[in-house]
C-alpha cells in the first residue's frame, strides 16, 4: 500500500502541476498586478512610419480605468495638447486654437496622433473577466519566459474585439503578448509587452509595441519613462476646466 | 416701311462699321445660346443620371437619417414592415443599407460607405447583378472614381472592417466582382456595394434598411416611420448647383453682349452727329421728329436681325456640331462631388433660341433708341445747315 502510495503521489504531483491554473484565477492575478488606485507615468510614443518615426512624449495621471488627463509635452507642435478621459467621454484641447472638442461618433475611430491606436482603445475599459470567456490552450516560451496562452471570446455582444489571445508570465502575471481578433477570425491587432521591470513592488511592463495588423508599417511602441502608483491626484484634474489651464 | 429701307439703305452703306457691329452681336446671340445650351444639356443629363443612377422616383428615408452626415447611419436602420417587404418583392421599392467603415487598399487605412443593395434589384442603374452567384466569395462592386483613389479593378482583394451593430469589430477580404462607370459621384466615391444579404449579417442587422429607392410602380400611402421625399427634394442641391453655374456663366456672356451693344451705341452717336444735314431733310419734308427717331431706330433694330442672320449662318452647323461631339469637361471636373459627365452635349431648346433672338433684337432697340432720342430735340433749320448742337 505503501509502495503504491509512494508510485501514485508524485504522479498526481506531476499531473497537478502540469494542469494550468483556471484562466479566469489567471486574468484576475493580471489585473490585480497590472491595476492600482492610481498611476502618474511619463511615456513616449515612437510612432513608425512610412516616412520615418516621430515621438511624442506625455505625462498621464489616470484613477483606475475610468479617470485619465494626458497633457503632451513634446515634440513642439504637438506640446500643450491636452487629453481628459471621463467614463466613456473623451476631449482635446489643442493649444493652437485655444478649443476643446468632444471626441465621438466616427472621430473615435481616428488614429491618435498618426499612431496604431484608436480614440476608442484609449476608451476600452472594461474588466477582460466581465466581457470574456476565458481558457488556457496551453503554455508556450516567448522570449525566454514561460507563458500562458489564454484564448477569451465574448460572452457579450457589446465588445470591440470577439476573440482575443494572451500571453501570460507564468510567474509575474503579466501578459508579454495579446492578439485582438476579429468575429470571422481576422487578426486585427497585436500588443507586445516587454521590459518588465519591478515598480514598488510590482511588475509592470515599461515598454509596449502597438501594431495594428491591416496596415502597413512597424506599429506605434509605447514606452515608460517613470511610472508612481497610488499617487495624491488632485481631484480638480479631471474636469475639463483642467484642459484649458 | 420706308423706315425699314432707309435703314438697311443705311447700314449697308456704312461697309465695314456695319459688318464689326453685326460680327461681334452674332458672336454674343452665338455665346449666349451655346453657353445655355450646355447647362441644359449638363442639366438634363445630370438629372437624367441622378433619378436612374440613384434616387429613382423618390426614396423612403427614416426620421434622423441624413445622407451627408455618416454619424447619422449609425442609427438610420430599421426593420422593413410586411407592407414594405411586398412592395420591395414587387420591384416597387429597393432597400439599401449603410454602413460607415475601413477598408486597406495596399495596406493604407481609408474611410468608406458599406452599401447593402438587394443584387436583383432593377430600379436603379447599378450593375448589381454582377454580386449575385459569387458562391464562397465576398463580392463587391464600386465605382469607377473609387476604383481610381484605391488603385483596385475587378478581380482585386480588397479587406474591409467594420463594427456590427453592438459595435464588435470584424473584418473580411471582399473580391471586387465589377467596376460600373457612371456620372453620379454620390453613388461611387469612398463607396462600396455589396449584396443586401450579406451586409445584414455582417452588422447583425437581419431583414433592416437605412432607406428605400422608389420605383415607376410605387404609388405611395402610409409606410411610418419612413418618409418620402420626392425628385424635386432630392434634386433641389443639383438644381442649386445649376442655377449658380447660370448665373456664373450670364457674367462671361453678358460683358461680351454688353461690347456688343456699346458698339451699336457708339455706332447710332457717331450717326447723328454726321449725319445731321440728313435728320434736318426728313423733317423739312414733312416727317415728325419721332418718325425720324424710328428710323434711327429700326437701324439699331436691323443690326440686331442681320446678327442674328450672320450668327444663325455659321451657328447653326457649329452649334449642331458641338451637340453631336459635345463639350469635354476638364479632367478633375467629374470629382467635384457634384453629377458631371466626362462630355456634355448641349441641348438647344426653341425656347432657349427664341428668349435669346428676343433679348438681341430689344437690346439692340433700346441701345439705338437711347441716342435717337436727342433728334427729338434738334432744331430742323439747324440740323439743316449742319450746325453742331
Amino acid at each position: 500500500m505503501k509502495n503504491i502510495a509512494i508510485l501514485i503521489l508524485p504522479v498526481l504531483f506531476l499531473f497537478a502541476s502540469a494542469t494550468p491554473p483556471d484562466a479566469n484565477e489567471i486574468l484576475k492575478k493580471v489585473e490585480e498586478n497590472m491595476s492600482s488606485k492610481n498611476r502618474v507615468f511619463e511615456s513616449e510614443m515612437i510612432i513608425h512610419g512610412r516616412r520615418g518615426s516621430r515621438t511624442i512624449t506625455a505625462k498621464t495621471y489616470s484613477v483606475g480605468d475610468k479617470q485619465s488627463f494626458t497633457e503632451y509635452l513634446s515634440p513642439a507642435r504637438e506640446a500643450g495638447t491636452k487629453m481628459l478621459k471621463l467614463e466613456n467621454q473623451l476631449w482635446i484641447y489643442s493649444p493652437t486654437t485655444d478649443r476643446t472638442i468632444q471626441i465621438s461618433g466616427h472621430l473615435l475611430r481616428q488614429s491618435v496622433m498618426g499612431s496604431d491606436l484608436s480614440y476608442e482603445d484609449m476608451m476600452d475599459d472594461r474588466k477582460l473577466t466581465e466581457a470574456y470567456t476565458a481558457k488556457t490552450v496551453g503554455e508556450e516560451v516567448l522570449d525566454g519566459r514561460k507563458t500562458y496562452v489564454l484564448e477569451l471570446t465574448a460572452k457579450v455582444d457589446d465588445v470591440a474585439y470577439h476573440n482575443r489571445k494572451m500571453w501570460i508570465d507564468t510567474e509575474r502575471f503579466i501578459p508579454l503578448k495579446e492578439e485582438l481578433y476579429a468575429k470571422s477570425g481576422q487578426l486585427l491587432k497585436r500588443t507586445t509587452l516587454s521590459d518588465v521591470q519591478q515598480v514598488e513592488g510590482r511588475w509592470f511592463p515599461m515598454a509596449v509595441v502597438f501594431k495594428d495588423m491591416l496596415r502597413q508599417g512597424d506599429g506605434t511602441e509605447f514606452r515608460m519613462k517613470s511610472v508612481k502608483f497610488d499617487q495624491d491626484i488632485p481631484e480638480y484634474l479631471f474636469t475639463k476646466a483642467a484642459l484649458k489651464q | 416701311m420706308l423706315a425699314i429701307k432707309l435703314a438697311i439703305k443705311n447700314i449697308l452703306g456704312a461697309g465695314l462699321r456695319t459688318f464689326l457691329n453685326i460680327a461681334v452681336l452674332s458672336f454674343a446671340f452665338v455665346v449666349i445660346i451655346w453657353h445655355n445650351g450646355v447647362i441644359d444639356g449638363w442639366n438634363r443629363q445630370a438629372r437624367r443620371d441622378t433619378i436612374e443612377w440613384e434616387i429613382g422616383q423618390g426614396q423612403l428615408w427614416l426620421p434622423g437619417y441624413d445622407p451627408l452626415d455618416y454619424l447619422s447611419y449609425q442609427d438610420a436602420h430599421a426593420p422593413l414592415t410586411e407592407v414594405i417587404n411586398g412592395l420591395v418583392a414587387q420591384e416597387q421599392l429597393a432597400p439599401i443599407l449603410l454602413t460607415q467603415a475601413s477598408i486597406f487598399p495596399q495596406g493604407r487605412m481609408q474611410g468608406a460607405v458599406l452599401k447593402g443593395i438587394p443584387p436583383q434589384q432593377s430600379l436603379l442603374k447599378i450593375p448589381t447583378a454582377l454580386l449575385e452567384g459569387q458562391d464562397g466569395e465576398a463580392p463587391a462592386l464600386i465605382g469607377k472614381r473609387m476604383a481610381e483613389s484605391i488603385n483596385m479593378k475587378t478581380g482585386d482583394k480588397l479587406l474591409i472592417r467594420w463594427r456590427d451593430k453592438n459595435g464588435a469589430f470584424d473584418a473580411l477580404e471582399a473580391t471586387i466582382v465589377g467596376v460600373f462607370n457612371c456620372n453620379v459621384p454620390t453613388i461611387d466615391g469612398g463607396q462600396i456595394w455589396l449584396p443586401l444579404e450579406q451586409l445584414r449579417t455582417m452588422l447583425a442587422m437581419p431583414g433592416e434598411a437605412t432607406m428605400l429607392v422608389a420605383g415607376k410602380e410605387y404609388t405611395g400611402g402610409d409606410m411610418a416611420p419612413w418618409e418620402f421625399k420626392g425628385q424635386s427634394f432630392l434634386l433641389s442641391d443639383l438644381d442649386m448647383i445649376i442655377q449658380s453655374k447660370k448665373g456664373g456663366g450670364a457674367v462671361i456672356y453678358g460683358l461680351l453682349f454688353i461690347i456688343a451693344l456699346l458698339a451699336i451705341f457708339d455706332t447710332q452717336v457717331l450717326s447723328i452727329f454726321r449725319r445731321q444735314k440728313e435728320i434736318g431733310t426728313y423733317i423739312a419734308l414733312g416727317m415728325t421728329r419721332w418718325q425720324v427717331v424710328g428710323i434711327f431706330t429700326v437701324e439699331g433694330t436691323v443690326y440686331s436681325i442681320l446678327a442674328i442672320l450672320l450668327g444663325a449662318l455659321y451657328g447653326t452647323p457649329l452649334l449642331l456640331y458641338l451637340s453631336k461631339v459635345g463639350w469635354a469637361m476638364p479632367s478633375g471636373s467629374t470629382d467635384m462631388g457634384i453629377s458631371i459627365a466626362e462630355r456634355i452635349y448641349p441641348v438647344y431648346g426653341a425656347g432657349l433660341i427664341g428668349f435669346t433672338v428676343v433679348l438681341v433684337v430689344l437690346a439692340a432697340t433700346v441701345v439705338s433708341f437711347l441716342p435717337a432720342r436727342k433728334i427729338a430735340r434738334l432744331n430742323p433749320t439747324d440740323a439743316l445747315k449742319g450746325k453742331i448742337q
